[in-house]
């Protein structure tokens, strides 16, 4: 009895008001979202909603196969995984790698480290700066290399690929973070017995490096993908989705729907379709939670 | 590992010409915003001529329809307070959770982890209503409520893997002397969480600071705009002035970069440790 007690009082002063809050402002409202997306406009429960959201342009638009840009949301979504995950994993793992033993390297990784600290809605206004006509420095690049240069975030067909690869830029020094404080836990012995048997640097990469960085690798893929499914800032200050819907994007598509349009039934639908993605995305790392909390 | 002189020094060259790269957009920012716009209409890098101003600063703190300066107050008065509530309450429950069993503990974990997963557009609408029904559409105090809501499953959960990591020692003396629990937990442990409530602190307040859809969704009134708000107003509907954009990009960023640069360990700490337990 005494110990029930206790552990009352012990969930009364220390779990009690977090849980309250997480309850009200995240829980409830979380299941809430799940149960509008299947009330339809007359108030009854049905799967029209889903039906609208999944058959409409917004989303999947199976023209863009034939005339290109605007492909629906859901693909630009999916395209943004396959662009940038590969590319700012591979990239933070190759510069983790160069500025370990480079003089000034903490000041390089801080330069890289700016875009993750800057907010969204900055590194948007900065992505549109550096994709711009006259004011842009990629057509300085550009120009200096003999091509003709355009505002890219203003043309269907380049919108999307500007800001995924303006969001590299951005993103990159978090794997880069990540990487360089998991290289500092591998021992330096290591190396030295394997160049002592005579292993190549590139075998030491693929034998030691990679497979003792593979905890960090899992974080930094789901991290990543977290990010690219929920991205919003970049894209409604850049482009807001357009021109035509070409950069559109699930989570603008989602405030589209429901701010905009008012249309809360909708707008549920995406949001459920986004969280689901990310739950799918965040298994690994809840199981890695799940097992130590055993 | 012996490494050759030759191959560091080619290791330093690449590494520099990559940093010089990576930092040529914010150089174009700062460019652009210390000069009239008139002499970066080719391309921020033509040097003549270079008249240094402050004039895009002080338009974009003045600005008629969005002053900046407004929203940064504002942003302030709402990231100064979503960061120090969330991190009392998280700091209570990561070190109750880490301490004491509890019958649903490993429930409440994965819920807390299933939320570091969770999208904001999943709670956007019920958050909404929830806030018309009890008044609290554009007003602070249900932003500031949201946020606090919003930043306490990760932070209980960073403070959860950090009170883990300290020895249970002194918490015992102090019990077998007689101290309760709250005693304990705030003459004790407290002081012994100072670098994770520095990490938690540097994050949460650079989070709230560069927040833009809870905002977007909750504050409306032309005077109560925050900063993130703002520069989207600023931007003009027939042509960018791309001078004060970027003078108001570069004031709105200062203030998580300063925090970043100040607190620069615990920074990186709180990302890594965030992230990897």
């Amino acid at each position: 009895m005494a110990l029930r007690k206790a552990k009352f009082r012990h969930f009364s002063y220390f779990i009690l008001p977090a849980l309250l809050l997480l309850v009200i402002f995240v829980l409830y409202p979380t299941f809430n979202t799940i149960f509008l997306s299947f009330v339809d406009s007359e108030g009854n429960l049905s799967l029209s909603n889903y039906r609208e959201v999944f058959s409409s342009r917004d989303i999947l638009d199976p023209r863009g196969l034939e005339r290109g840009f605007p492909f629906g949301s859901l693909i630009h979504n999916l395209m943004w995984i396959a662009i940038h995950l590969p590319l700012t994993t591979l990239v933070g793992l190759f510069l983790a790698i160069l500025l370990r033993d480079v003089k000034g390297g903490g000041i390089v990784k801080s330069i890289i480290f700016l875009g993750m600290v800057m907010p969204m809605i900055v590194g948007g206004i900065m992505i549109r700066f550096m994709f711009e006509e006259n004011v842009g420095v990629v057509n300085l690049v550009l120009q200096t290399l003999g091509l003709e240069g355009k505002t890219w975030t203003a043309y269907p067909e380049t919108a999307l690929f500007a800001l995924i690869f303006g969001s590299v830029w951005l993103w990159t020094g978090f794997s880069m973070i990540l990487y360089s404080a998991g290289l500092e836990t591998i021992p330096n012995t290591y190396y030295e017995a394997a160049q002592i048997d005579g292993a190549s640097k590139f075998k030491m990469l693929l034998k030691i490096t990679i497979p003792l960085l593979k905890p960090i690798t899992v974080v930094v893929l789901t991290m990543t993908l977290l990010w690219e499914l929920k991205v919003f800032d970049i894209v409604y200050i850049a482009t807001m989705g357009g021109p035509g819907g070409s950069s559109n994007v699930l989570a603008l598509q989602m405030y589209l729907y429901g701010f905009r349009e008012w249309d809360f039934g909708k707008s549920a639908v995406v949001a459920v379709l986004i969280t689901a993605s990310t739950l799918l995305a965040a298994i690994p790392m809840m199981k890695s939670a799940g097992d130590e909390a055993e | 590992m012996r490494k050759s002189r030759r191959e560091i020094v080619l290791k330093t060259v690449i590494a520099w010409i990559i940093a010089l790269i990576w930092i040529l957009p914010l150089m174009g920012v700062v460019m652009t915003a210390i000069r009239p716009f008139s002499e970066v209409l080719d391309g921020w890098w033509s040097l003549k001529p270079f008249t240094a101003t402050l004039s895009n600063f002080t338009g974009a703190l003045n600005h008629r329809t969005a002053p900046l300066y407004r929203g940064m107050i504002n942003s302030l008065l709402i990231a100064l307070p979503s960061t120090v509530i969330p991190l009392m309450l998280a700091t209570l429950a990561g070190y109750g959770i880490s301490r004491y069993g509890f019958p649903f503990r490993k429930t409440f974990i994965l819920t807390v982890v299933l939320t570091l997963a969770l999208p904001q557009q999943m709670i956007a609408i019920p958050i909404f209503k929830i806030m018309s029904t009890l008044g609290l559409v554009d007003t602070y105090f249900g932003l500031i409520l949201l946020h606090t809501a919003w930043g306490i499953p990760w932070i209980t959960f960073f403070m959860r893997n950090y009170f883990k990591t300290l020895p249970t020692d002194m918490e015992e003396a102090a019990r077998i002397d007689g101290a309760g629990d709250l005693g304990i937990f705030f003459r004790i442990v407290l002081p012994n969480a100072f670098p994770a409530i520095a990490s938690a602190s540097a994050l949460q307040f650079t989070w709230v600071w560069s927040d833009f859809f809870l905002a977007l969704i909750l504050i409306y009134s032309p005077d109560k705009l925050l900063a993130t708000q703002r520069i989207p107003l600023m931007r003009g509907v027939y042509h960018v002035d791309w001078g004060l954009l970027s003078a108001a990009s570069l004031m709105v960023m200062i203030v998580p970069i300063l925090i970043y640069i100040l607190l620069q360990r615990y920074y990186v700490k709180g990302m890594v440790g965030w992230t990897i337990k």
